[in-house]
Formats: C-alpha cells, sequence, structure tokens
C-alpha cells in the first residue's frame, strides 16, 4: 500500500501549490519579519538627534561635537539658543540637548587635575520612550566622558554580541514563532478544512489508515518549514550579520526537531476543534500570545513574575529559542544545549502520543 | 446463501442512554438496489456508518461481503465504496487528479488507474473535463463524478447516503440510470434517500422509524401491504408514528 501513501503526498502537495495566495504569505512572512526586527524594530540607540547650546564655542565644546557626530549612533543637529531648548524637543526635531556651561574647557582641565567641580554638561533628555531615552543618557554620557581623558574603575567588555545589536536577539525569537505559524497554524488548519467540508469522512471510509492520512498531510508542511528555515537562517547569516560561530548543522538540527513539534501541536489541535476559525483562533492565541510574552523573545524570563516563569516552562518556544540563542550568538556547539534539546524531544513525544491517540479515539 | 452481500442481525448501537438504532437485521443480496429509507434522525446514517466500519456497534451482528463488520472492517473498506451526501471531492484539485488520488487510496496501480479513470470519463461524456477543477464544475456534475469515483475501484458494494440532495430532476434521472447500469454489472447499491420517487426505483427497500426497520419489501409489495398509490403514501403512515422530532 505505499502507492496510496504517495498518492497522500501528493494530493496535499497539490492543495498547498494552488492555494498560491496562502503559499506566497507562508514565504514572505519570515522574510517580511526578518527584515523588519532586524533592521526596522530595534531597542538600540540609534539616529538620536541631538543639538547643542554653547554660550561659547570653545575648543574643548567643538572637540565634544565633533565626537558626537562622528559617531554614527548620533545626529548632530546643529547649535542652538537656550530659548530654544524646548520647543525643539516638542517638536521632536531633537531628541536630546546638550548644554555646555560657558566654562566648560575650564572645567574639564579642573577635573583633570582632580578638582572637584560642578556639573559641566546639562543633558536634556525627551522622556517619552523610556527605553531610549535611558539608552540614549548612558550612551551620551560615555561618548563625552570618553573625551575627558578621565580615569574608570570599571573596564568594561561585552562578550558575544559587543555591538549590542538587537537583531541578533530577534532571530531565535522570530524562529520560534515563524515555524509555529507555519506548522500548526497550516497543519491544524488543512485537517480541521477536511472534516469541515466532509473529504475526511469519505477517506476514513477508506482502507488508508488514520495515522497515513495524518503522516501525508505533515510531510508537505514540513518541506515548506524547511524551505522557510533555511532562508531564515540565510538571512541571518548574510543580511543581518549573526555570527552563528557554534556551527549552522546544530541549529539546523534542533530546528528540525522543533518543526516536529510544532505539527505534532498542529495535529493536536486539529483534533480538538471541528472548525477552521476555531483552529486558526487556538493556534493564534493559545500558542502565539505564550511564545510572544513568555518565551523569552520579548522579554526575558528572569523577569517574569513567579508565576508566569512557572508557566514559561512549557511553552517549547522557550526552550528552542534559548538553544538558538545560544548556538547563534554565544556560539556553544548542540552538546551544550543538550538539556534544551531533551526537554524538546519529550514534549514532541508526548505531543504526537496524545494526538495520535486522540485522533483514533475520535473515529470510535 | 451465496449471494448475500450484507447481513445485518439485531444490530444496535447505543450513545448513552439513546438507542439510536434498535435490534435491525436484513439481507441485501448480490446486484441489488436497497433502498435504505427513514426521517431524518430515524438512525439510518448511524446504520450505515456501522457497516461502513466508521462506527462499532453496541450489539448484534453485521457482515459486509463476509466480513464482520465488529472485527474486520480494514476488510470491509477495501471493498466497498461510499458516497456522503456532502460532496466530497477536492475542489481544487482537476477531475483526473480526483480520480487517480482515489485510485491510488485503494491501491490501484499507475497503469489500472490510468485505464479505469478513462473508461470511466468515457463513459460520463466527461473526457474533455479531464483537467478542469472539480470546483468549477456544476453540482449535478459533481455529485455524478462522486460516483463514478465511489466505483473506481469497483467495490462489490457501494453505499450512497442521499447521493441526489440538491440535484435537479434530469440530473436525478441520470444518476439512476448511472446506478442501474452499476448493479447490472454486479455491484450491490445500498442507498438511502429523502425522494420517494427514488424509492421506487429500488429493488427493495427498507423503512427505519425510531430507530427500527417498521417495513421491508419491493416497492410493489409494501404499497398494497399498506394499501397505498404510492411510496411517499406508504413512508407517510409509517412515519406518523415515529416519536422522535427531527
Amino acid at each position: 500500500m505505499k502507492h496510496n501513501f504517495a498518492s497522500f503526498v501528493k494530493k496535499e502537495t497539490l492543495h498547498i501549490l494552488r492555494d498560491k495566495r496562502t503559499m506566497l504569505i507562508v514565504m514572505l512572512i519570515p522574510v517580511v519579519l526578518m527584515v523588519l526586527f532586524g533592521f526596522a524594530i530595534s531597542t538600540e540607540v540609534n539616529n538620536v538627534d541631538v543639538a547643542v547650546v554653547a554660550p561659547n564655542r570653545t575648543d574643548g565644546v567643538r572637540d565634544a561635537v565633533e565626537r558626537l557626530s562622528q559617531n554614527g549612533y548620533f545626529t548632530f543637529k546643529g547649535y542652538i539658543s537656550h530659548g530654544e531648548i524646548d520647543s525643539y524637543l516638542r517638536a521632536g526635531k531633537a531628541g536630546a540637548v546638550l548644554v555646555f556651561a560657558p566654562d566648560y574647557d575650564r572645567g574639564v582641565a579642573q577635573m583633570d587635575a582632580g578638582i572637584p567641580i560642578k556639573p559641566l554638561v546639562r543633558l536634556v533628555v525627551d522622556a517619552s520612550n523610556v527605553n531610549t531615552a535611558g539608552s540614549a543618557t548612558a550612551y551620551l554620557q560615555s561618548v563625552l566622558l570618553g573625551s575627558a581623558s578621565q580615569q574608570s574603575m570599571f573596564e568594561t567588555r561585552m562578550l558575544f554580541n559587543p555591538q549590542m545589536k538587537s537583531a541578533y536577539n530577534f532571530v531565535p525569537g522570530i524562529m520560534g514563532l515563524i515555524f509555529i505559524l507555519v506548522c500548526a497554524m497550516m497543519t491544524s488548519v488543512s485537517i480541521v478544512r477536511e472534516k469541515e467540508v466532509g473529504t475526511m469522512e469519505v477517506l476514513l471510509v477508506s482502507p488508508v489508515r488514520p495515522v497515513k492520512i495524518v503522516f501525508a498531510k505533515m510531510i508537505p508542511y514540513f518541506a515548506i518549514s524547511c524551505i522557510v528555515l533555511v532562508t531564515i537562517m540565510m538571512l541571518a547569516r548574510y543580511l543581518l550579520g549573526v555570527p552563528m560561530s557554534g556551527g549552522m548543522w546544530g541549529v539546523f538540527l534542533l530546528s528540525l526537531l522543533y518543526l516536529l513539534l510544532s505539527l505534532s501541536l498542529g495535529l493536536l489541535v486539529s483534533t480538538i476543534v471541528d472548525t477552521q476559525i476555531a483552529a486558526l483562533l487556538i493556534s493564534a492565541m493559545v500558542m502565539m500570545m505564550p511564545i510572544l510574552m513568555l518565551s523569552g523573545m520579548l522579554f526575558p524570563i528572569e523577569n517574569l513574575p513567579g508565576f508566569f516563569r512557572i508557566v514559561s516552562n512549557v511553552v517549547p518556544a522557550r526552550w528552542y529559542i534559548d538553544a538558538v540563542r545560544k548556538m547563534m550568538i554565544q556560539g556553544v556547539s548542540i552538546v551544550a544545549v543538550w538539556k534544551n534539546c531533551v526537554i524538546l524531544l519529550v514534549m514532541t513525544v508526548t505531543i504526537l502520543g496524545v494526538s495520535l491517540k486522540k485522533f483514533n479515539d475520535k473515529l470510535e | 446463501m451465496n449471494d448475500v452481500v450484507i447481513s445485518v442481525r439485531e444490530l444496535t448501537k447505543c450513545f448513552g442512554d439513546f438507542t439510536a438504532v434498535d435490534h435491525i437485521s436484513f439481507d441485501v443480496h448480490r446486484g441489488e438496489i436497497f433502498g435504505f429509507l427513514g426521517a431524518n434522525g430515524a438512525g439510518k446514517t448511524t446504520a450505515m456508518r456501522m457497516l461502513c466500519g466508521l462506527s462499532y456497534p453496541t450489539s448484534g451482528t453485521g457482515s459486509v461481503v463476509g466480513y464482520d463488520v465488529m472485527h474486520e472492517g480494514d476488510k470491509i473498506k477495501r471493498r466497498i465504496g461510499y458516497m456522503s451526501q456532502r460532496f466530497s471531492l477536492y475542489n481544487d484539485l482537476t477531475v483526473w487528479e480526483n480520480m487517480s488520488l482515489f485510485a491510488g487510496i485503494y491501491g490501484l496501480t499507475k497503469k489500472e488507474t490510468e485505464k479505469r479513470a478513462t473508461e470511466l470519463l468515457a463513459r460520463l461524456n466527461f473526457v474533455s473535463e479531464r483537467d478542469t477543477l472539480v470546483g468549477s464544475l456544476p453540482l449535478g456534475w459533481k455529485q455524478k463524478l462522486s460516483f463514478v469515483i465511489a466505483t473506481i475501484h469497483r467495490p462489490r458494494v457501494v453505499f450512497l447516503d442521499e447521493p441526489t440532495g440538491g440535484v435537479d430532476p434530469i440530473t436525478r434521472r441520470q444518476f439512476w440510470e448511472m446506478i442501474y447500469e452499476a448493479a447490472e454489472e454486479g455491484t450491490t447499491i445500498f442507498v438511502t434517500t429523502h425522494y420517494m420517487d427514488e424509492a421506487e426505483y429500488c429493488s427493495r427497500v427498507s423503512i427505519m422509524v425510531d430507530g427500527e426497520v417498521r417495513a421491508l419489501d419491493t416497492p410493489a409489495r409494501l404499497k398494497k401491504q399498506f394499501a397505498a398509490d404510492s411510496m411517499d403514501e406508504v413512508f407517510r403512515i409509517l412515519a406518523r408514528g415515529a416519536h422522535r422530532g427531527e
């Protein structure tokens, strides 16, 4: 009965290929998300517009301004007067304004000589966005302090992601999200569609074992997900420059496991609901929300309140994203994240087992 | 009797307290067109599902093409055809793809599929529609296609669950001609319907009321027995006593 399995896989593939719109969405969403998170959405401080108020444009002031404008994260918007500060910030013409003291040069000299001084620069920042304001302030200070040859007791080294690029952080998150979307949502909808339309009944009267029906459905989606996986990894490596110093194979292998898990989740959903719309809602609400909120994709797990931290343990994406992040950015091999692998494997087997059992039970 | 294709004894199905099918017994012979009638909720579909191996009986026995419905569902499934009351081909596949899918499911080889599908298309006058998406065919054509696909593997019995629902009278007529043709070739037809004129076309008819078979005979004898002019009247007389609503 090999032939009947092959004709099933062919049928599922045709369904997918005929539905060009869905196909396009599935292929494009990952690319759009990658570009969006990689370039547009970032928690880094980028392009902060800085205006400067300086009663005396002394050498020291000019030197500081020069360094600012050469720094890629800041854009020097020109010198303004005291009275313009408020209107500049309100109009959004500047995100931060530096106000230099009239005797800035002399103050710097005194500071270098170790004489206590009053503040020399006032930093006026638009704090309507707390995150940007916070990091802009810190960064501005360090840039200016770096100028004054000031001694510091700290020497900071950022490991793994020295430029603190947020894209690095998002790539694993996007992967965790996308595969649930492609695998779980699409398989569940596709199985439930057959129940809704009535074709499932005809298939069940046929000699094909129900398990075969389900696996035949999974195969084309698995193939598509593999294409998506390769696309994402290529984009991450060559467009966003994620290091992947731990080797791509580990990420790839773990992702294959995660794909299986997502497919099983889709199957589970399809055994619970009877309409396509319900399948969509469950996939979106019950699966996407925890991934966004509880997987460490957007918010660090450590910051979650106790209860949610416990709940996050059953979110598969949490373990996947964590492991992929370690492999992609820290450069560890798959062996170092064995614990995550085992957890994901156990989850996959459990979910697949439960859903196959439920699928069979439903028949009688 | 060697030509008994379906044999049912005291077949019962309960869902909790509710007895959907209540100790029904009958035989269906080879090449017969067996009309399985009953109002909505009388238990027709439940009985039919048990015969197709989709559901297990609570008690009683049944055999289809010589296999026990309780234990040999897989063997039964390979030898029967089924057409559901809902249109159940794939709209996004072409006529040919639908045919070769179901041929494949029933284990026909590529060569056999090719031969059988070509033959059936010719019989339907469908050759020109070979590569048309099924979704763009008119309903009547779809139903005819469903029927030939249900018989693509030359099953010994075909179960038709309200096959002509929503179809115009001319197509219904053509549909019944196809049923006759299949029966003449020796295929047994087990058909449920709500159209009483169709009941007249059957070799024998059983009428279910409240989960029980209340009448079973040829249409002519049933009309005589109930002193009725048409099967419609016979049905009304029997259904009047029904307790189960819709």
